[in-house]
């Protein structure tokens, strides 16, 4: 089992420079080839969780290993290079075309241009785009679209670990619904290992492996989707309730 | 009529001036970014160099030109050649537009772009080279802009100091209460100052990103 983690937190804390603690007593393994969803409110340090695995952060204790090797102790540009990383505001380059955004770490990984043409194409077709919008701007593609260049993009070097930050989190709901989709259908294909972060039970429950609920900087419990609907566990339960109530809340409206 | 008959007879000592006047001019602009982009990145991603280096940048600009003019003229190595000591006054006063410019622009790029970088495994180097810079390039331009501007004016004043351009003619007419003098070193100096305006306003707007 523990040969098995791709990732390992092992009794992380990160506390910022002014002494707030973000994240402490983290313990968390995520497998091959799981989609583990990161879920909590604003501020539970998901984003942070998130941002320990490639280093963007660094833990003030305790240690994250990724394949095994503690991230410490790895060149940390390489480490990076090896992880896809997909952001909600997706922070494609502005002055960059569709294409030069997708093939920015094959190219500087030194790949020749063909390659790396080839791959674009293959990746815009992956992700649902035609193959002309790899000569657009981003400002020139609507919200969804660069949503999927963003993923994309993080995919180019073909990583075996994905790190999405509610990479659908400022979408209209038709468009969310759709890419959470085509990501399950991506995800099936391609089996990577996948750390997603979201607050949105309904999102969580649809493309986890594992729910990792957290809360005010803890993990609180990691259950499969089908268990978390059924949890005893205090937080667990209120999400499972707040969810249940959305749709009854419109009935409730009409009978009041 | 008189004031071009003027210009015409001397044709060359007004080119010669002006060239004297631009070179003045690009060199100590040509020193500024060198000098101040660099110092406008550190103090961009080094808060701590931020405030000490934007404020000497600050105090020289409040120094009156004559003084500093004065303050350097003892200087050794400086002193002894006045277009020296006129092209180091000028890249002070260069300074700090470019430096300010060059901490806004890079400032101003979307930190989510930023992060994306650094996500993605870009080095320093290449986040600064491939994503900061050419994303503040606009904003930077606007800096150098405005510093070539201001210097077309303040290097009339290195004339006082025999440093030569432009200001010759106005100091030789303000000297002899001649406007036909002034008139041939303000109008050219103006014409300098406008077009560099306009031109590298032209490209600030051609490289502004979307």
């Amino acid at each position: 089992m523990a040969n098995n983690s791709v990732i390992e937190f092992r009794d992380v804390a990160y506390v910022l420079p002014n002494g707030r603690p973000l994240l402490s007593a983290m313990n968390l393994q995520v497998q091959r080839g799981e989609t583990l969803v990161l879920l909590g409110r604003s501020g539970s340090g998901k984003t942070t969780t998130l941002k320990l695995v490639n280093r963007l952060l660094i833990p003030t204790s305790g240690g994250v290993c990724v394949n095994g090797k503690p991230t410490a102790e790895s060149d940390v540009i390489r480490l990076r290079r090896s992880i896809g990383y997909v952001i909600q505001d997706v922070g494609l380059f502005p002055h960059f075309t569709v294409e030069r955004n997708i093939g920015l770490v094959p190219r500087i990984e030194g790949w020749p241009a063909e390659r790396i043409r080839r791959r674009v194409e293959e990746l815009l077709q992956m992700v649902g785009l035609e193959a002309q919008m790899a000569s657009r701007y981003p400002h020139q593609l609507s919200g969804g679209q660069r949503q999927r260049v963003g993923v994309a993009r993080a995919l180019a070097a073909d990583p075996a670990i994905l790190l999405m930050d509610e990479p659908f989190g400022a979408l209209d709901a038709l468009t969310r619904d759709q890419l959470q989709r085509e990501f399950l259908a991506l995800q099936q294909r391609l089996n990577k290992t996948v750390v997603f972060v979201t607050h949105d039970l309904r999102e969580a429950l649809r493309l986890a492996s594992r729910i990792a609920l957290m809360e005010a900087g803890r993990l609180v419990t990691v259950l499969p989707p089908e268990d978390f609907l059924r949890s005893s566990e205090p937080l667990a339960a209120a999400y499972v309730r707040a969810f249940r109530d959305g749709p009854n809340s419109l009935t409730n409206r009409g009978a009041s | 009529m008189n004031f071009f008959h003027f210009l015409l007879q001397n044709h060359e000592q007004v080119l010669e001036l002006t060239l004297e006047h631009l070179w003045l001019v690009g060199i100590s602009t040509l020193l500024a970014v060198l000098v101040g982009i660099p110092l406008g990145i550190l103090s961009a991603h080094r808060p701590f160099w931020n405030k000490p280096v934007l404020g000497t940048a600050n105090i020289i600009q409040t120094i009156p030109s004559l003084a500093l003019f004065g303050f350097l003229l003892p200087v050794p190595w400086l002193g002894a050649r006045a277009d020296r000591l006129a092209i180091l006054a000028l890249t002070l006063y260069a300074l700090l537009p470019v430096i300010r410019n060059t901490y806004t622009g890079i400032r101003g790029v979307d930190p989510a772009v930023v992060e994306a970088g650094r996500g993605m495994g870009l080095t320093g180097s290449q986040l600064l080279f491939q994503v900061e810079l050419p994303l503040a390039l606009s904003v930077i331009l606007s800096g150098v802009r405005v510093a070539v501007v201001v210097s077309v004016g303040l290097a009339t004043i290195a004339a006082a100091i025999g440093a030569g351009g432009l200001g010759e003619f106005i100091f030789r007419g303000l000297a002899m209460v001649n406007n036909q003098l002034i008139l041939a070193g303000a109008i050219p100096a103006a014409v300098l100052a406008l077009s560099a305006d306009f031109s590298l306003g032209w490209l600030e707007r051609r490289l502004r990103p979307q």
